[in-house]
């Protein structure tokens, strides 16, 4: 390949990197293919309020991804997103139902339940170099007994705060288009997605967690602090977890301590079959997103044509490897 | 004139080994000093110090005449001392600009936002006063070796160093490239950088440097005038005896039978009709400019490629190679030119890399690992290829680059490979060890081996070929016979494809 050609082809997507953007492109003309069987295959399919669940499914999922999707790009892992988003929603449901606080106190405390535990994780794999998968995965039995602990094994229920529940189930838009009416969690993973997209495609935050998984010790040699930034990756990936809790327990009106854990499997599949690779270096949001969209359209279209819950997983699990293998087959025809 | 750097006394060890003893080295305003030893000497351990990678245990660092401390890479910069690392730290996923600034990118917005199009227009203009030719947004993954070095020398070059460190800068460019490099370094020169030069080729450290520092077992052993000091004397200096010049004669294979035969082999632009053959205990050096297609050639023969067409024939039968296990099966060993990445398992032990082609020969039918075999195997060959360890035990990526490269060797021998291809044999490795290596490739054609080496070092391919097979822009441009001259190489070499009759290469 010339260098012209490659210039070209970097100018042509820009600042998205030229493989991600493969693979993005035939991750949705999967979804498209998805959509398309499914609205052939039922009519009730392509219904407003159909498109409207799978949205509302796809948030809590799509936002952890989102959290995975930035610690998978510096090359780790975090198996703790699921119990740490209930860890965040129980410690809320501490907040608002037990101390009784007014809501801000409540989303407050979720954020910083998740950037403190993310910046442990951080702290244990850059300052005492414990692999992020140990350090994870510690790290997400420790939070799934928490959640226990300080809940005292039964769900906390949000019935002193109202306001909570519209936080996921209320339509700002469609207060301002009555046509629309996309729920709020909807409208904040996209929020999360465009202000993550920002963060890792606009800042200096963004380009040390894509040169993290490039070339970790060229970017130290380069006298770049590389623990903070790994740290501050992870802590931020843990506040968009807390984003995750507060969607989730206020859906469900309650923050329930046995959920949570199985989540993080959801999300590390979203976010391979969005193109981000597991060694790090590249992956995009919109990727990532496109690949919990995958996953939820999956799930509601089986569900419609009356397939089993458990064929369902099966399925899920065949697009995974399918969606790799193409990235794989794509990458030798270069 | 106080000098820019001084280091006096350094000492350094690793659990093990002494890296360094009472070293010591100097660096004036302006001028370019060579660093030079054979590899293990200490050169790049004594520079890591110096650039804040690594700490010394004892000894003082001046800075102007005043004694610093050096603790992490971020120090060094701050302090005016930059550094090229022999192994390019590159972030592959980056483009070429955001490389270079990695760390002190242009910020807009109060700082919230990185203002890419600074960054870009910022590196244009470095590669511009370079002479290069080079998109910032290129990603860097998608550059050739040279055009990598070539961003890891302008990133070196915006920290306005006022010391810069050269860790072998030339290794993989090729003589334009050279040129261009020596013309920025001549400029930094003049205005009054202190330049460390580490190499191991004795024409660049003739051409460029000032003065040269010599190494050995991690002790200073003296400093001369690069200019007017003979070239025996700076190697005597390095290698702490006299080379012997070994005589060349090429040993006649011409009745042998033929161990290799290979026809029209083709893979689009890389691979154009390409036909040799090999006789038993004769070394075949394939000669060409970097591109030539010569490791696509040998890769192609060892299956670790695909072929479009063309046939291989072993020993008079054809053969199928479609993968490097057919082709091992054959009997055909391939030494990458890129030890790390494919020749060598870094992060096992000399015994186990010995045997990892020979496994089976170690297992027993339960699968278990016979380790005392293996281990008294191994312990043969590094008595037998004098391989420099402490035990057979040792990682791998503790020994030096010869060592590495005997232990490679070392394990196609255990295989008893009677086709041997050697891609740059030598890449890499000291003087000393080199001329070891030659003897062995020397040792293994006369016990009737057949050897295809390539190499981009023409003394190299001069001093070891029994016959030369040129190549250019995929195809053999022509053979010639052991102890050609470089010209009628470099003539070969440069023979494009319009200047030769019918695209057809003339046999030898």
């Amino acid at each position: 390949m010339t260098e012209a050609n490659v210039a070209a082809k970097a100018g042509l997507f820009d600042n998205i990197r030229g493989s991600g953007a493969w693979h993005k492109l035939l991750a949705f003309s999967g979804l498209l293919a998805l959509l398309v069987v499914f609205s052939l295959a039922s009519p009730n399919f392509l219904q407003t309020q159909n498109i409207i669940a799978i949205l509302q499914a796809t948030s809590v999922n799509g936002v952890l991804a989102i959290a995975a999707t930035l610690v998978i790009i510096t090359g780790g892992i975090d198996l703790s997103v699921g119990t740490l988003m209930t860890f965040c929603a129980v410690i809320t449901g501490v907040v608002l139902t037990y101390l009784g606080w007014p809501l801000p106190f409540g989303i407050l405390a979720a954020l910083l339940t998740g950037m403190l535990s993310g910046f442990i994780s951080g702290f244990t794999i850059a300052k005492l170099k414990v692999p992020p998968f140990i350090a994870t995965l510690g790290m997400m039995l420790i939070l799934k007994g928490l959640s226990l602990v300080v809940s005292g094994t039964k769900p906390i229920y949000f019935n002193n705060t109202p306001g909570f529940s519209q936080i996921s189930l209320g339509s700002v838009v469609g207060n301002v288009i009555p046509g629309l009416p996309i729920p709020n969690g909807v409208l904040i993973l996209f929020v999360v997605a465009i202000l993550i997209s920002f963060v890792l495609g606009k800042t200096a935050l963004g380009r040390y967690t894509f040169a993290l998984g490039s070339n970790e010790e060229a970017v130290r040699l380069s006298g770049v602090n590389v623990d903070r930034w790994k740290i501050a990756v992870y802590a931020l990936a843990g506040s968009v977890c807390g984003v995750a809790g507060l969607l989730i327990a206020s859906r469900l009106n309650s923050a329930q301590p046995a959920l949570g854990q199985g989540y993080e499997l959801d999300a590390i599949a979203a976010v391979v079959i969005g193109g981000t690779s597991l060694s790090g270096g590249r992956g995009t949001v919109l990727g990532t997103l496109i690949g919990a969209l995958i996953i939820s359209v999956l799930a509601n279209g089986l569900r419609i044509l009356s397939v089993a819950q458990e064929w369902q997983t099966v399925v899920t699990g065949c697009i995974i490897i399918l969606a790799v293998y193409a990235d794989i087959l794509r990458r030798r025809k270069l | 004139m106080t000098a820019l750097v001084e280091m006096r006394d350094i000492d350094k060890s690793f659990p093990g080994v002494r890296a360094l003893h009472r070293a010591q080295f100097d660096l004036q305003p302006g001028e370019v000093h060579a660093l030079m030893g054979e590899n293990g000497a200490g050169k790049s351990t004594l520079m890591k110090i110096l650039s804040g990678v690594y700490s010394r245990d004892t000894g003082e660092i001046l800075l102007n005449g005043k004694p610093v401390e050096i603790g992490s890479p971020r120090q060094a910069q701050h302090l005016g001392i930059g550094i090229i690392h022999q192994e390019l730290a590159l972030m592959r996923d980056l483009t070429a600009a955001q490389n270079i600034f990695i760390g002190r990118e242009p910020r807009k917005l109060g700082g919230l936002m990185l203002d890419e199009q600074a960054l870009n227009a910022n590196a244009a203009e470095i590669f511009k006063s370079m002479h290069l030719k080079l998109d910032p947004r290129v990603l860097v993954e998608t550059l050739t070796i040279a055009k990598q070095q070539m961003v890891e020398i302008a990133k070196a070059l915006t920290y306005k160093s006022r010391v810069l460190i050269m860790d072998e800068p030339t290794a993989a460019l090729n003589d334009a490239e050279i040129n261009e490099l020596f013309a920025i370094i001549r400029r930094l020169r003049e205005d009054g950088v202190g330049v460390v030069y580490i190499s191991h080729k004795m024409d660049e450290i003739k051409r460029i440097s000032d003065r040269v520092t010599i190494m050995r077992d991690g002790e200073y052993v003296g400093t001369v005038p690069a200019a007017d000091t003979p070239i025996e004397t700076i190697i005597s200096m390095m290698v702490g005896r006299k080379l012997a010049a070994e005589t060349f004669e090429v040993p006649d294979t011409s009745a042998a039978p033929l161990a290799l035969e290979v026809r029209n082999l083709n893979r689009g632009k890389e691979i154009r009709d390409v036909s040799f053959s090999i006789r038993k205990g004769e070394i075949l050096g394939f000669a060409g400019l970097m591109g030539a297609g010569r490791t696509e050639v040998a890769r192609a023969i060892f299956g670790a490629d695909p072929l479009e067409s063309g046939e291989i024939l072993i020993d008079g039968q054809r053969l199928d190679i479609r993968s490097p296990k057919d082709a091992v099966r054959a009997g055909i060993g391939y030494l990458s030119e890129d030890r790390k990445h494919f020749g060598l398992a870094t992060g096992l032990d000399v015994r186990n890399n010995i045997a990892l082609a020979t496994l089976s020969k170690f297992t027993n039918s339960l699968g278990i690992i016979d380790d005392e075999a293996m281990s008294s195997a191994a312990k043969t060959y590094i008595g037998q290829l004098a391989i420099k360890t402490p035990s057979d035990a040792q990682e791998a990526r503790l020994l030096s680059g010869g060592n590495q490269q005997k232990v490679v060797i070392a394990k196609w021998l255990l295989r008893d490979c009677p086709i041997l291809i050697f891609d740059e044999p030598t890449r890499g490795i000291d003087v000393g060890a080199k001329s070891e290596i030659y003897r062995l490739l020397n040792a293994l054609a006369a016990q009737g081996r057949a050897i295809i080496m390539i190499s981009s070092e023409l003394p190299e391919v001069l001093r070891l070929s029994h016959r030369i097979a040129v190549m250019c822009e995929g195809r053999i441009t022509g053979f010639l016979p052991g102890g050609a001259s470089q010209e009628e190489i470099m003539r070969l070499a440069t023979m494009r494809q319009s200047s030769v009759a019918g695209g057809k290469a003339e046999a030898a």
